[in-house]
Order: C-alpha cells, then structure tokens, then sequence
C-alpha cells in the first residue's frame, strides 16, 4: 500500500493507522512507559533497553505521527508525553467488535437456553 | 451476566447459560446448531486445520460467504478458529492477511456453563483492511440489528 490512508483524527483511517504504530513490542514498551502521565526524556526511555537514542527517537516519531504522543520542549531538553486521545479511538473500534459479539452471545444464549 | 474487559488487541468475554456443558457445545460446534444462532449456512461439519464456509443468512448481507479456519476442537472444553472479521467485501482477497483468533472455552458451573470468549490479535490486522472493514460494517450492521429487535418486538 504506497498511499497514505486519507481521514483526520478520530476517523476509521485514523484509528487503523494507531493499531499499527502500536503493532511492534518496542513502541508498545515506549507507550507502556509514558502512559503513567509523566514527561520522558529520549535518554530516560532507553534506560533499561538495548536500543540507542536515535532508535529511541525513530520509534518515539512513528507514535508522534499518529498523535500518541507530544514531544514538548523544557530548556534545551526535549521532553516526551503520551497523548490518551488516539488510544480512546483504538478502544472504539474494539468496542465495536464487541458489540457484535454480545450480540451473537445473546442469541447463542436463547438458543441453548429455550 | 455478560462481563467483558478489552485489551490493546483482544476481546474478552464470559457468559453464564443456563445449559449443559454438552448442550452448549453442541450449539457451538454443529455446524448446523452454530448456523442457527450465528446466522450462516454452513456447507459441512467443522474439522481441525480445515477451512468452514457457508452464506452469511442474516437479511441483507445472504450474497456473502463466510469462512473460517478450525484450530481446534476439544470436546466440550475448547473450540476455535481464525477468520477476518468483517471482511465483507466480495472483490477483496483477505486470504494473505493475518487473522484475529476466536476461542471459545467453556466450563461447567453450578447451574449451567460458563463461556469464555476470546478474540485476539487485532494489533495484527492490516491498517488498511481494518480500516474498510469498520465503514462498510458500521452504518449497514446497525440499521440490520434494529430491524431484529423490532421483529421480534412485534412477534
């Protein structure tokens, strides 16, 4: 797929793009780490893994792109924050699905149940 | 009764029924019974490693197929299998991407049968599919979902 799906924040092309920034073990660490509310510098993130600053920095911009998280500026230092907005997206279309399956389980129910 | 919790990339949800064990997995795995309350016609019983296919019958969508792949089939302890869900689109081939996995596990309680239901792998599915899938099912599923609860409000 060369293009870039059309739709701004909150729309279904939105949402699939966070599904797949959050599709790789290292961003999801990064967004594990942030999540608590609390602004991370590049070097406090590759703290405790493998990974380089800039490797740090490449996976920190992937999840920038889609929203997930603010990069803010404190002196001469860059600070990351996560930004909850596209997660809530996330959890609407996984709502979605399981709407659909209360559903089937409700008519599963009255099946075995009549 | 229906308790739920959503992860990252799955589903999660536990149903009591007021049914055997026995019951339960009859409703589940004959493909008939399964038909029935899932609303598709199989062609043939569900087999391990086989693929299951059959017309969607719900009023609206008939001219569409339904296909999963068995993973496993533990008698009266676990069913599963692999599919696209929502992929609706006649033209579109979905076979090279990966699918979510639905597992339903279940265990007799007093009463009844308790009913695990898991579905997996969401962070897998491709953006763009994903994508499709959520509008072409969205406004189409709803309206068909109000036609059912009014049927049956007036029978």
């Amino acid at each position: 797929m060369l293009q870039e799906p059309s739709g701004g924040l909150g729309s279904p092309a939105h949402r699939a793009r966070v599904f797949a920034a959050l599709g790789d073990a290292t961003r999801l660490a990064l967004v594990a780490k942030l999540c608590g509310g609390e602004r991370r510098s590049i070097s406090e993130l590759a703290v405790g893994s493998t990974l380089t600053r800039q490797a740090v920095t490449k996976h920190l911009r992937v999840l920038e792109r889609v929203g997930m998280v603010r990069c803010v500026r404190a002196g001469r230092e860059r600070l990351f924050e996560f930004d909850p907005g596209p997660v809530g997206e996330m959890r609407e279309y996984l709502e979605f699905v399981s709407a659909k399956w209360d559903e089937a389980l409700g008519r599963l129910k009255e099946f075995v149940e009549e | 009764m229906t308790s739920d919790r959503i992860g990252l990339d799955r589903i999660e949800k536990r149903i009591e029924l007021k049914a055997p064990v026995a019951r339960v997995w009859r409703a589940l795995t004959d493909y008939r019974e399964f038909g029935e309350w899932f609303r598709v016609k199989l062609e043939g019983p569900f087999a391990v490693g086989e693929t299951a296919r059959g017309m969607i019958t719900w009023p609206g969508y008939e001219h569409l197929v339904w296909e999963v792949v068995v993973q496993a089939i533990e008698p009266e302890r676990l069913f599963s299998f692999t599919w696209h869900p929502y992929s609706i689109d006649p033209k579109v081939d979905y076979s090279k991407e990966t699918p979510t996995l639905v597992e339903f596990r279940l265990e007799a309680v007093e009463g009844g049968t308790v009913l695990l239901l898991t579905e997996s792998g969401f962070d897998k599915v491709p953006a763009k599919r994903r994508d499709e899938a959520f509008l072409r099912n969205d406004g189409g599923w709803t309206q068909q979902m109000k036609n059912i609860e009014t049927h049956v409000a007036g029978a």
